[in-house]
């Protein structure tokens, strides 16, 4: 239970890591509009490459990496299925009853599969992999700051995802108590009828929520005891100041985009 | 002469309690503790000890008295924001459940929590984390998860965190409680260091018996009043007392009263096994 898939920081030493979270969060947004901009064979094996390319640079165990995809797996098998019989083209490659199934269903499929496996790789590569979620929740509160001028509480948002991601861990390990306590006391969350099951797991919802509760109350009272007052004049251990090392990524995502709009342009290959 | 840190005269405290009706937590409270003492404040379940915690660094706001700390009255309805923070700052406080006091998801971070609220310069708060760190052996786990650590080890980043914003005093609430063995010998150790090595003032609020007796002096409550007051070894004397209060004296304790009771002389005060044997053997050679 204590491993949620895609979302898990993993400590190494690498490029990526190193990198600055916030040039990674750019980095990321970036990465997902390249990703939307392929349209030919080139350009998704540039994208496939890419991604590939980031998981040597981030030193992550392959292993890893293709069990954050397998959470995933249902959802590219579903829409390769449905692209593979749903797309309609010119060449027929096989029918049998009304199942028709066309060359360019096979690449749509192929395609959105290649396009899903990089963003899902990109990302965590980029954020969730190398990047603690406190790094991550502090960038986007400098990268949102400007909006602190509107009135916007950038600093209370970023808090509470810290939390949140603090308690992450936590609460699933009091599900999986809760549960035991439960099982171990007759109930059953694994047959009968989806409503049945569903409701089988309020006995469990109803302490979780109380003892969270509970655990947010505590919470509060050693944040004030640590003399936590909502930001203001908060200076932060690490200050990262913008390298030189962290600008050029930035250029080569910017020359990444810039070839995957050349190659639509030129057309070369199989084009959707 | 030991000057005072905490004085505090004639506490009350009321509050609401589930059956609609308000109940007296604390009744009538008066005792100072002098800067740099290890005191243990002994109670069982529901006698007010942890809401006398939660008072001293004004987390609650006592109905009636008055609460100084380094001679200032800090229940002054007057009180500014800064004056607030600048107590919890000389008042720091370490809870019961370690999972519930960590604020980040890095142990560094959190021990950085504190100072970066206080709005200490980065590379003052780094030089602040990596000693308190080393201070309760932890540097090791600096980057780790909170939530991959033992119960000992989680307490022990707690204290580290408090430590690092600076205070005078530390009040302990029940910190213990929750660990097994081996992490409450470990806590309990860091604790001791603290106060002997560093001069920080110690509360420790507690009920068991073993951690009272390595205290300096030991406070018991019982139903939010002040039972006794006094050294360890005055306190467990009053074996009957501590028993109407529903607390037991350490079993050492209760061997030598048992012992002097069936007539055999053992001279000096027992509060841990270490003086029970070091008696005995005295004892014992004497013969």
């Amino acid at each position: 239970m204590k491993s949620i898939a895609f979302g898990q920081y993993y400590p190494a030493e690498s490029p990526l890591h190193r990198l600055d979270p916030r040039v990674k969060i750019i980095l990321t947004i970036l990465y997902i509009v390249c990703s939307f901009m392929c349209k030919n064979v080139l350009s998704y094996a540039l994208l496939l490459i890419s991604a590939i390319a980031l998981v040597m640079l981030g030193r992550i165990p392959l292993r890893i990496v293709l069990k954050g995809l397998k959470a995933v797996l249902f959802v590219l098998g579903f829409t390769a299925a449905l692209n593979i019989f749903w797309t309609a083209g010119e060449q027929l490659l096989f029918e049998w009853k009304f199942i028709k199934i066309y060359v360019e269903g096979i690449y749509a499929a192929v395609f959105i599969m290649i396009r899903i496996t990089a963003l899902i790789i990109g990302t965590s590569m980029l954020m969730t992999y190398t990047t603690t979620p406190i790094a991550l929740t502090n960038a986007i509160e400098d990268l949102l700051s400007p909006l602190k001028k509107l009135h916007v509480p950038v600093h209370s948002f970023a808090m509470m995802m810290t939390i949140a991601l603090r308690f992450i861990p936590t609460l699933t390990e009091e599900t999986d108590r809760i549960m035991t306590a439960q099982k171990a006391r007759g109930a059953d969350f694994t047959s009968g009828s989806l409503v049945a099951r569903a409701k089988a797991l309020i006995p469990v919802l109803i302490p979780l929520f109380v003892s969270a509760f509970n655990r947010a109350g505590d919470l509060a009272t050693a944040m004030e005891c640590r003399c936590y007052n909502g930001g203001e004049g908060r200076t932060r251990m690490t200050v990262r100041k913008l390298r030189f090392a962290d600008i050029i990524p930035l250029f080569l995502i910017l020359l990444f985009g810039a070839g995957l709009v050349a190659l639509n342009i030129l057309k070369i290959g199989y084009t959707m | 002469m030991a000057e005072t840190f905490i004085k505090v005269e004639n506490l009350s405290y009321l509050y609401d309690a589930d059956d609609g009706n308000t109940r007296k937590a604390l009744k009538d409270l008066s005792f100072e503790i002098n800067k740099g003492e290890f005191v243990a404040i002994l109670g069982h379940n529901g006698s007010g000890k942890s809401t006398l915690a939660k008072l001293l660094n004004i987390i609650l706001t006592p109905t009636e008295g008055k609460i100084f700390v380094g001679g200032k009255d800090v229940t002054d309805q007057n009180m500014s924001d800064e004056d607030i923070l600048a107590l919890r700052k000389t008042v720091g406080m370490v809870f019961q459940n370690p999972d519930n006091q960590l604020v980040a998801t890095i142990v560094e971070d959190d021990v950085a929590f504190g100072p970066e609220n206080l709005g200490v310069s980065s590379p003052d708060i780094r030089k602040r984390v990596d000693e308190v760190l080393g201070y309760v052996g932890m540097t090791e786990y600096a980057k780790h998860e909170p939530h991959r650590l033992s119960g000992g080890q989680k307490q022990r980043v707690a204290i580290a965190g408090v430590m690092a914003m600076m205070p005078e005093c530390i009040i302990f609430d029940e910190s213990t409680a929750m660990l097994d063995p081996l992490g409450r010998k470990d806590v309990m150790e860091a604790i001791e260091r603290l106060n002997r090595d560093k001069g920080i003032t110690v509360i420790m609020i507690t009920h068991y018996m073993d951690e009272a007796a390595r205290a300096d002096r030991v406070i018991v409550l019982d139903d939010g009043r002040l039972i006794l007051d006094g050294t360890p070894s005055e306190v467990f004397e009053e074996e009957e007392r501590l028993r109407e209060c529903g607390l037991a004296i350490p079993q050492c304790t209760e061997l030598i009263h048992k012992l002097r009771a069936e007539g055999i002389s053992l001279e000096g005060e027992c509060v841990s096994l270490e003086d029970c044997v070091a008696l005995i053997e005295r004892s014992l050679k004497k013969q």
